[in-house]
């Protein structure tokens, strides 16, 4: 088995003298989708906003230990590489608002300042929707602004934005948590799809939505990493005492 | 006795909302009666004549204030470019960085300067403009309104880019877009809107102003032709005529008091609704 694209080693992050990480590891495998579930306020976000280094975005936010990406720590790349290679999904969608669907999905290379060519551009955003699966329901607005969709479409042009940049890992911060059952059943279909392609690790507070539709789990608990394994295992024969528990409802 | 209790209360409710009407009333009236006596004392004055030529001697029928009206414009570009470009810097540092004891310091300067009455930052520019340069001069007027104006567009920048939401930002960060390039292509379009109708509000507010103009801008009969010499403007113009002996000039004063009204209130309307038109969803 190939080896793991991002390796999280004694990992602590937090903010001042408050931890909320403490001592991660973990192996993230390519074309994988890792679902990190636990409580909230466990720490799960900030993990993931560690990964591409959104988490030192944050006034005295403080981290130690290493993240390898590809066997690099991306603490030694500049943050602005590692976003491109590391692309994210937030809660809430957030398409820019004065940007059309098209200028959305290229909006990484215009921003950027990057120069593509008209053909290339059509290319990108053509295929990013349709790995989105937004393609058949926007073709022919393009040009309309991004927030005239609904929310679960806007999501989707979130996703495919990201998917724009060619990312190897994309990270999802509980992209469902904001949207309607019909629009999340869309949502976790298109990850489970978008796998063939790139490295997926999803944040969920749902323990169902782990189950269905991720390869690996890992549990996190007031910012320890409790268990980590194939969903299959950790969900049918849990080691751990405390994610037993979870999966059971006895917290969280 | 209940029900006498609820009728009590039927009652003090439509009283009090008869009184608050009436009292809303009574605020809006003068400024219809302002617009009503302006317009009907300066309408008469306006034409094309008014409009484009310079002002007669005393005694000679006719003339304008064309001079006045190319005075305030000239000063309101001059004012802009001075404050324009500095309060949306100002803006965008506090908005973004709105803990720490520099930006507390900023806020709070930006808020006395807001409230420095005009005269003074009048005399301001006469001392730092003016003496320096030994005559009464456009630029000097520029330099009085456009302190005037920095603080008016601080504040709406700060105000509109605080209602960005921080995931826009953080949409664009996601991305591998530059801190710079993040604030100059996502968040100030977003807020664009904002920060336009600011700038349309503090040129309203400074398009008015005589006191910080007396001792800079000074006023001229001639039409402005350099940026160091004193020029005219709409409300030096009103001050002058109106407290003239002559009565030709009496009217004048009405007429170029309507032409100030109504660019004022054009820009007021236009602020309004250019807030709802160009306003971003997010």
């Amino acid at each position: 088995m190939e080896g793991p694209v991002l390796k999280i080693e004694h990992f602590s992050a937090g903010f001042d003298s408050n931890q909320v990480l403490k001592d991660i590891n973990l192996s993230i495998f390519r074309n994988k989708i890792t679902a990190v579930m636990g409580p909230s306020g466990c720490g799960k976000t900030t993990l993931i906003r560690c990964i591409n280094r959104m988490h030192e975005l944050i006034a005295n936010a403080r981290v130690s230990g290493k993240i390898l990406l590809d066997n690099e720590d991306v603490f030694d790349i500049d943050p602005i590489i590692v976003r491109r290679k590391i692309g994210m999904v937030f809660q809430r969608p957030n398409p820019f608002p004065t940007m059309s669907i098209y200028d959305n999905v290229i909006a990484g290379y215009n921003l950027n300042g990057i120069r593509v060519a008209k053909v290339d551009r059509d290319r990108i955003v053509e295929e990013s929707l349709k790995k989105a699966a937004l393609w058949d329901e926007v073709k022919d607005v393009l040009h309309r602004k991004g927030t005239f969709l609904s929310g679960g479409q806007q999501q989707r042009l979130c996703i495919a934005r990201a998917l724009a940049m060619d990312p190897e890992i994309i990270l999802l911060d509980e992209p469902t948590s904001a949207l309607d059952p019909k629009s999340t059943t869309h949502i976790e279909e298109l990850v489970v799809h978008l796998k063939n392609t790139v490295t997926i690790i999803q944040v969920t507070h749902n323990i169902p939505q782990a189950a269905r539709i991720s390869d690996y789990t890992a549990f996190i608990y007031l910012g320890e990493l409790v268990e980590f394994g194939p969903t299959e295992k950790l969900f049918t024969v849990p080691k751990d005492k405390r994610t037993e528990e979870y999966l059971t409802g006895k917290f969280g | 006795m209940k029900d006498s209790a609820l009728r009590r209360r039927i009652f003090a409710d439509r009283a009090f909302q008869v009184v608050v009407v009436f009292l809303s009333f009574c605020s809006i009236l003068p400024m219809f009666f302002i617009l009503f006596f302006i317009s009907k004392n300066g309408i008469t004055s306006i034409n094309w004549n008014f409009l484009t030529k310079l002002p007669a001697p005393v005694g000679e029928t006719g003339g304008g204030i064309s001079n006045a009206i190319l005075g305030s414009a000239l000063l309101i570009v001059l004012a802009s470019i001075i404050a324009v470009p500095l309060g949306i810097l100002t803006g965008i540092y506090l908005s973004e960085y709105r803990k720490g004891k520099f930006a507390y310091l900023s806020r709070l300067s930006v808020e006395i300067l807001m409230g420095i009455p005009s005269i003074v930052i009048g005399i301001i520019a006469y001392v730092w403009v003016v003496k320096p340069f030994g005559s009464f001069s456009a630029v000097s007027g520029g330099v009085a309104l456009g302190i005037m104006m920095l603080p008016v567009i601080v504040m709406s920048t700060e105000e509109t880019l605080k209602l960005i939401p921080d995931t826009l930002k953080e949409a664009s960060l996601a991305l591998g877009v530059s801190y710079p390039r993040t604030i100059l292509k996502v968040i100030l379009p977003a807020g664009l809107s904002g920060i336009v109708t600011g700038m349309l509000l503090a040129v309203a507010r400074i398009a008015g102003e005589t006191a910080p103009l007396l001792f800079t801008a000074f006023g001229s009969p001639f039409m402005a032709l350099s940026l160091f010499k004193p020029v005219s403007a709409l409300p030096l113009t009103v001050f002058n005529y109106a407290t003239s002996p002559y009565p030709e000039w009496h009217a004048l004063a009405w007429g170029a008091s309507f032409v100030l009204l109504v660019f004022v209130l054009a820009l007021n309307l236009l602020a309004k609704v250019g807030m709802r038109k160009w306003k971003v969803q997010f």
